[in-house]
Parts: C-alpha cells; sequence; structure tokens
C-alpha cells in the first residue's frame, strides 16, 4: 500500500501550486507530501473519505496553519503565508467547512466583519449594505442584509458564508463542503455563480462529498486517500467510477457478521420511543419508534443527517429525555432512570463526537478508561490502586489499545485509539447493551476494521451491539440487521444480504445528478 | 499506512529528558516560597525562627482552609464567591449562639456547649454551600452569578444579626459548661497552633477524597469534561452541589478559627477573603478552567501569599505597597499558569489535531458524508 505522488504534469496554467506539502501533528501524518495544482480560471475539485487530508490541505494553502514542510507556489513564486490574512491579500479566500459567522450579528455586518467600508467620521454602513444587497441578489437569495444571522436558517448562513468570500475579490477562492446545506436550487444558483466567477478568471478549489454534484462542475479532479494524491485527471476524462475507485482504494473488508451462534433473549426493546426536537419547536426527531435487539445480535442504524439516529441513541441511553414511550433493557423498565443507574443495568452509549462527549482530556488514558467502572474497584469508600491498573490493563489489551499502561495523555492518542478508550471504557462496564452512535468517524480504515471486529467478538459473547453510520459500507459489514431511518421513523428493514442501492433508496438519498 | 497513524507517543517520566526551564514553572509555587523565605531572611533577623513560622502559619492557616474549599469548586471548573461572607457570617452565628439562646415560648436561656456550636456553625456552612450548589446545578445559574449574590445575602444577614457590631465575650462562663472556644485560636497541639493543626488535618482528607476516593475521580472528570463524564455514569450533579457544601463548612470552619484568634466575632470578618483564597488556588498551578490542580499546590499557594504579606509587615513596608505586591503575585502566577497550559494544550492538539481537524467537526457533515458517495 505505497502512496502514489504522481506529480501532475507541469502545466503554465497553474496559478497556485502545492509541491511535497507535508503536515504532521505529533506522529501522526495528516498529508505526506501532496503536489497538486489549481487551474486558472478553472475549478479544480478535491475529492476523498472523511480524514484524507482534504481539509488539511486547504488550511495550509490558505495559511490557516503552516506545513511541516513543502513548498507553496503562487504564480511561480515560492510564498510563505503566515496567517489567514497574509494569504487573502495575496488574493485566496476560503469557504471553511464549518461555518464562522457571528450569530448575533446582521448579515452586513458579517459579510464585512474586520473589513468594514470607513469613512472619515466612521463605517459607510449604507454603502456596506448596499454592496451585501447586491451579493444577495447574485446569488439570488432574498435577504434583508439586516436579518441577524441567527434568525436565518443553515442553508441561509450557508449562503452568507458564500458572500462573504466573494465580497472579497480574490483570485483564488477555496470552497471546503459549500453546500453540505443548500437546497438543490440553491446549488445551482451556485453553481451558476462559480462559473460566472471562472470566467472572470478566478480559480476556484471545490471540496464536495456530494460526488455527482461535484462532478458537474469539475473542471479538473485530483483525489486523495489518506493523506496521498491517489490520482488527477482532467474532468472529461473521468467518471464517478474512477472517483470512487481512487477515493477508496482496495476493497478494505470492514467483516462480516459473526455466526455460529443463537441470539439470546431480546436484551433491548424500544416501544414507541418519540424525542421532541431540542429546540422547542415541538418536532417529533424521533416519531414513535420500536426496535427490539437480542442478546448478540449486531444492529446497524443507517439514515441520513437529520434522521433522528443521534437524537435516538442519546434517548435511550437517558442523555435526552423521551416524549413518549418505553426503553427496556433484559426485562427492566429503564425510562425514568439516570444515565448511571441505566449503565447498571448494562445499556452504555459510546456518543458521536468524542472529544466533546467521550474523552476527559485533562485526565490520563487510564483514568478515562476506568471512570464508568469506579465503583468495580471501589471498596469502602477508597479506590484500590491495583483494582484500577488491573481494569486498565484489562482494557487495553482487550481492544488492543497502543499506549504504554495508561499513564499517558488522552490526547497523545490517535484519534483511533481514542475512540477505542471510549468504546474501551464503556465494555469496561461489563454492559449487556452497547449502543454506539457513528463509531467510526474521524478513525482510519485500520482503527475502523479493528472496532468493528471487536464488537463482532463481543457480540458472540452476548452482547446486544446497536451501531449508526453514515457510511452505507459499514452497514453492509458485522451488522446482523440493517434498519434504515428516515425523519425520525424506521423506513426499512434489511438482513445482511441487501444491496447498497436498497438502503440508500430506503433512506431517501437522493440519486439524482 | 494505518500504523503511522497509530504509532503509540514515547511518553513518559523523560520525554523531554531533564529540562530546567519546565522544573521551575512546574515547581513555581515551591520555588517562590523559598526565594521568599529566603529574601526576608535576610532582610529581618526576626523572619527565621520558628516562632514566627508558627505565628505566620496560623495566619496562613485561615486562607489555607478556604483555598481547599475553593480548590474543590474550582476543580469542578466553578467559582465560589461567597467564602469570606459565609466565614463572617459563621463567626457571627458562632458569638451570637455563645451569648446564649432565648427560647421565649419556654422562658429558658440556652447555652450549647462548644462542640454543638461547632457543628451548628459547620452545618450552617453548608446550608450555604448547598443554596450555592442547587442554584448552579439544578437552576443552572452561572457560578459567579449565584455565589456573588449569595455573598451579597449571607453578608447582609452577618450584618442583621449583630446590627452592624461585633460579639466580643466568646468566653462563655465555667458554670454555664460553654468555655473553650479560645481553644480553637490559642491553644497549641505540640506546640503547633490549633488551627494549622486543622488546615494539616482537613489537607490530608481532601488529598485522600481527591486521590483515592470515586468522588475525587467524579470531581476531576466532570471539572475534565462534564458532559463525557455525564454519559460515563458520573452523578454531576451531586458532585457539583457537594463541591459547594464541602467549600460552605471550610469557610464555616475558617471562620471559626478566626473569630476565636480575633477573640471576636464582627460581620465584616472575612470580607474579600474569596479573592485571597482563588488566588492561593491560582498560585498552586490549578486551571480555572476545571480539572486541574491539587491540594499540594493549593497549600503552597496559601503559604506564598501568607508568609510574603507577614513578611512585608515584619520588614515594615507600607500596607499600600503589600497590596501592590500581593497583586504582583497573581497575576504573574496566572501569566505562568497560561503559559503552562498554553503549552500543553499545544500538545495535545498536536497530536490531538488530525481527528480534530480531518473528521466533521459540524454535525451536519458526517451524513452529508456519504450522500452520493456511491450513488449510481
Amino acid at each position: 500500500m505505497k502512496p502514489l505522488p504522481q506529480t501532475p504534469p507541469a502545466s503554465s496554467d497553474a496559478v497556485l501550486s502545492a509541491r511535497n506539502i507535508a503536515k504532521s501533528y505529533g506522529n501522526v501524518h495528516a498529508l505526506k507530501g501532496v503536489n497538486f495544482d489549481i487551474h486558472r480560471g478553472k475549478v479544480t475539485t478535491l475529492f476523498g473519505e472523511n480524514g484524507a487530508g482534504k481539509s488539511t490541505l486547504m488550511k495550509i494553502l490558505s495559511g490557516v496553519v503552516p506545513p511541516t514542510s513543502g513548498d507553496i507556489v503562487l504564480d511561480g513564486d515560492v510564498v510563505q503565508f503566515s496567517s489567514a490574512s497574509d494569504a487573502r491579500d495575496c488574493g485566496i479566500s476560503i469557504i471553511h467547512q464549518e461555518l464562522s459567522l457571528a450569530p448575533n450579528l446582521s448579515v452586513r455586518d458579517n459579510i464585512f466583519m474586520g473589513r468594514e467600508i470607513r469613512t472619515a467620521t466612521g463605517v459607510d454602513f449604507a454603502e456596506e449594505a448596499r454592496q451585501a444587497r447586491a451579493l444577495m441578489a447574485d446569488l439570488e437569495e432574498d435577504i434583508d442584509p439586516m436579518t441577524l444571522v441567527e434568525d436565518l436558517r443553515l442553508g441561509q448562513q450557508q449562503i452568507v458564508e458564500i458572500a462573504r468570500a466573494l465580497s472579497v475579490d480574490s483570485r483564488i477562492l477555496i470552497m471546503d463542503e459549500p453546500t453540505s446545506a443548500l437546497s438543490a436550487t440553491e446549488v445551482e444558483v451556485l453553481f451558476k455563480v462559480i462559473r460566472d466567477l471562472t470566467s472572470r478568471g478566478v480559480s476556484i478549489v471545490y471540496i464536495s462529498h456530494h460526488l455527482e454534484e461535484a462532478l458537474q462542475i469539475t473542471d479538473y479532479a485530483v483525489v486523495l486517500r489518506d493523506g496521498a494524491m491517489t490520482a488527477n485527471a482532467e474532468a472529461k476524462d473521468i467518471d464517478l467510477e474512477w472517483i470512487v475507485r481512487n477515493m477508496v482504494g482496495e476493497n478494505f473488508d470492514l467483516g462480516s457478521p459473526p455466526t455460529g451462534y443463537a441470539f439470546g433473549q431480546t436484551a433491548l426493546s424500544i416501544e414507541d420511543v418519540s424525542v421532541t426536537d431540542a429546540s422547542g419547536s415541538g418536532y417529533s426527531v424521533v416519531d414513535r419508534l420500536s426496535l427490539d435487539v437480542k442478546a448478540g445480535e449486531i444492529v446497524c442504524i443507517y439514515g441520513l443527517m437529520g434522521a433522528g439516529r443521534t437524537e435516538l441513541l442519546e434517548a435511550v441511553a437517558g442523555r435526552m429525555p423521551l416524549s413518549g414511550g418505553r426503553v427496556i433493557v433484559e426485562g427492566d423498565d429503564v425510562t425514568r432512570l439516570s444515565i448511571s443507574q441505566r449503565i447498571d443495568r448494562g445499556l452504555v452509549l459510546v456518543p458521536e463526537d468524542r472529544q466533546r462527549d467521550g474523552l476527559v482530556q485533562t485526565m490520563s488514558v487510564g483514568q478515562n478508561l476506568s471512570l464508568a467502572s469506579i465503583a468495580s474497584f471501589t471498596k469502602r469508600m477508597l479506590m484500590s490502586r491495583s483494582g484500577e491498573q488491573a481494569v486498565v490493563n484489562d482494557a487495553i489489551r482487550k481492544i488492543h489499545i497502543k499506549t504504554d499502561g495508561g499513564r499517558a495523555a488522552i490526547g497523545s492518542l490517535s484519534g483511533g485509539n481514542q475512540q477505542k478508550v471510549v468504546i474501551g471504557k464503556m465494555l469496561a462496564t461489563n454492559p449487556r447493551v452497547i449502543l454506539l452512535d457513528e463509531p467510526s468517524r474521524g478513525i482510519d480504515i485500520g482503527a475502523k476494521a479493528e472496532v468493528f471486529r471487536l464488537l463482532s467478538e463481543r457480540a458472540a459473547k452476548g452482547l446486544a451491539v446497536v451501531f449508526s453510520t453514515s457510511e452505507v459500507a459499514e452497514c453492509l459489514s458485522i451488522a446482523h440487521r440493517i434498519i434504515v431511518m428516515r425523519r425520525g421513523k424506521i423506513s426499512a428493514q434489511f438482513g445482511a444480504d441487501v444491496s447498497k442501492e436498497e438502503i440508500m433508496a430506503a433512506s431517501g438519498e437522493a440519486v439524482h445528478v | 499506512m494505518a500504523s503511522s497513524v497509530t504509532t503509540p507517543p514515547r511518553s513518559g517520566l523523560f520525554r523531554d529528558g531533564f529540562d530546567l526551564g519546565r522544573l521551575l514553572l512546574e515547581g513555581r509555587a515551591f520555588f517562590a516560597l523559598i526565594v521568599i523565605i529566603v529574601v526576608f531572611s535576610f532582610l529581618s533577623p526576626y523572619y527565621f525562627s520558628v516562632s514566627n513560622f508558627l505565628i505566620m502559619s496560623s495566619h496562613v492557616a485561615i486562607y489555607g482552609i478556604l483555598a481547599i474549599g475553593m480548590l474543590l469548586v474550582i476543580l469542578n471548573g466553578g467559582i465560589d464567591l461567597s467564602v469570606g461572607s459565609t466565614l463572617g457570617l459563621a463567626g457571627v452565628v458562632a458569638g451570637f449562639l455563645m451569648q446564649g439562646v432565648t427560647l421565649n415560648a419556654l422562658g429558658v436561656v440556652l447555652y450549647p456547649p462548644i462542640w454543638v456550636v461547632v457543628l451548628l456553625v459547620c452545618a450552617l456552612g453548608a446550608l450555604v454551600g448547598m443554596i450555592n450548589g442547587i442554584l448552579i446545578a439544578r437552576f443552572k445559574v452561572p457560578a459567579f452569578v449565584a455565589t456573588l449574590g449569595v455573598m451579597y445575602v449571607a453578608r447582609g444577614f452577618a450584618l442583621l444579626m449583630t446590627n452592624g457590631l461585633t460579639y466580643n465575650n466568646l468566653g462563655g462562663k465555667a458554670e454555664l459548661g460553654n468555655t473553650g472556644f479560645d481553644w480553637l485560636g490559642f491553644n497549641r497541639l505540640a506546640g503547633i497552633p490549633i488551627g494549622v493543626v486543622v488546615l494539616v488535618v482537613l489537607a490530608l482528607i481532601i488529598s485522600l477524597v481527591l486521590n483515592r476516593s470515586a468522588f475525587g475521580r467524579w470531581l476531576y472528570s466532570t471539572g475534565g469534561n462534564e458532559r463525557a463524564a455525564e454519559l460515563s455514569g458520573v452523578p454531576v450533579k451531586k458532585v457539583q452541589v457537594a463541591v459547594y457544601m464541602l467549600s460552605g463548612i471550610c469557610a464555616a470552619i475558617a471562620g471559626l478559627i478566626l473569630s476565636s484568634q480575633l477573640t471576636s466575632a464582627g460581620p465584616t470578618a472575612g470580607t474579600s477573603y474569596e479573592l485571597t483564597a482563588i488566588a492561593a488556588v491560582v498560585i498552586g498551578g490549578a486551571a480555572l478552567t476545571g480539572g486541574r490542580g491539587n491540594i499540594r499546590g493549593t497549600l503552597l499557594g496559601a503559604f506564598v501569599i501568607g508568609f510574603l504579606s507577614d513578611g512585608l509587615v515584619i520588614i515594615g513596608i507600607s500596607s499600600y505597597w503589600q497590596t501592590v505586591f500581593t497583586g504582583a503575585v497573581i497575576v504573574l502566577a496566572v501569566l505562568l499558569n497560561a503559559v503552562q497550559y498554553r503549552r500543553r494544550v499545544k500538545k495535545t492538539t498536536e497530536t490531538d489535531g488530525p481527528s480534530a481537524s480531518l473528521q466533521p467537526t459540524g454535525k451536519g457533515q458526517t451524513a452529508d458524508a456519504t450522500h452520493g458517495k456511491i450513488a449510481s
């Protein structure tokens, strides 16, 4: 599996080039010597899976983070950006994947944040408003410049973010997932704007997970995998299949459903569970959903963003209140119990966002691992050091965390190992049912396979496993049963022999062009 | 390829080798204390003597006890501005009980013995702390505001109880069986003032609680990441209420010792002591964001402040200058904390970065990740 650092043909129309760009965070190599060109007046699209290094590369090109090694060549000269505004002065601006707007300010103030149009007496708000209105007209969006950003829906906020980048007359515009919250019509308008920009000589770098959509606008395609460029070509020479092949690489086996044993009794029973939207709109994000999981069974929940997967799992684990229904663990109704009581009954959750909800960054690997099972080594009010060490050693051995005895800082581990710590922490409580919300998020493929292998081993010993995912390939790995969620309800159930297309159709995933 | 990502870090005791700067930085409170002692010993012949150290230590005891309670609150990620007022209120209530409680209905005057007074005052401290804790844990009032309000209320009650006056008669009477209040402030155990003994005993108990009990681990984890702690089954709300109660009890104990030392209980006692306690905790290296800090550092912090201000008194520097010096030490300590934690954060984010930057942080992106990826 050696990376293929193909050097693209040196072309004269390259406005900005990355030359052997590498970026390491500690001993994790996010980028391993990437070469690629941004073509003048064209749309260069970057393809790659989560964690392939796309966003890191864009942050380097826009001066947000410095590269560990390698050069950035602008118009034939090697340049070094010390900050994002440095890069902006060179005509490079970026639309970040995460919105960077101040919700308490108006659209106008957000667009001109930090670059206010000044006059002798202050800020020329009228001129700013006029320009903001013109930008909104270009984007065919009916937003008053005086509206507060917090009053806009997510898609409109993204439009404002785009408008802000457009308001700077940049030569190179980097768009990192600009369409993730946009409707189909808004995407069409955006593409029209992009075409208009390129015809005026602006170079665009485009990143998107919507492959087909991105392919429509692409002039040059570059594919990244595991921090290295695997392929690049002109749009006319490629198709979707080419992109997917280069993105995913050789098929990595994520395992198959464990067999050779019979499922036990029903371990988890979810009965007519409803969850009301946290924002208080009264809308049910989970709508009278019922699901039974037997001991030893692995159930995968697939669904698009907003389907209610996270809300369902958090409500079952006790993190979110139910607005209706019951949760039963091995015959006991746990609906009214606290999270810690549910853990005692054997129901645990591995949360989606391990940085925010899974790890205590101020504590060591070992302290994180033992956190959920302190009671097991506490006698007469005091924790037993040896008892704790035994729990930690056991967890490290069973789930193969690469660390030295648990005393290391949790932040020194790679994403995959951190995720294993969160899983190991919950497994140390000897649960009957484990819920995992996107357990493979942000970890590399090797760690992913290990996590799945670990889960199927435990399932074979009678653990009921429910995991959610947004990658179809993961549904078709270890799950005995695949549940597709759509708008808070189960829209379909499949056995392990289902095809990807069937799952995606049931999720409501538009397979349009 | 995967292996390069999951290589274990070469961490351990000597990760960076021996680093003098780091040693000085991490042991700064200790070195500061040594510097203070050395400097003042040169400046004054009276400073370096056992008797002076014991006197200074009994002053430190008040701040130290408050600081121990404050440390618990700060480890939890909160702040307790009410301890100075609680200290004052505790002293006044003790003084009030010593004067005898008249029960009109029964026509009797009760003179509770000292141990009852001590217990009642500690219970009062716990009650004030519980109010703080419930406001913060249940009603989600920011700790700063909740304890600021309670600070005023407690001070107000102390003033109301005495009409602004001071109880001077705390000796009790032998025939009433309530003598012995001065024991806390004046007596010595093997030559060591009782206040210092109380400080040491409290420090040992709390240190054991922090390092060896489940409660200690819960406290560190809620301070480090409340959401993660909650999902791991830690009763975060109970922990939060408990730390404020413990802080209140510490304040009450400090109030008892202070009024015993002064042989009087005034309603304005302990004004702005909460800030000194916070300063001691901060000088001791605890992070105001929670999750980091220990008893050893906090005690050192209390001794730095106490030995510095007493030293300035001994060499006869104006009290205005004392204020300036104390302030400068606090700012310096916080500055060094910032340096230390920035180093640590940098280390963490450098290794942590990829998982943070490579995974989509917005909740929305992941679901979209495959949208259309394999669509045909």
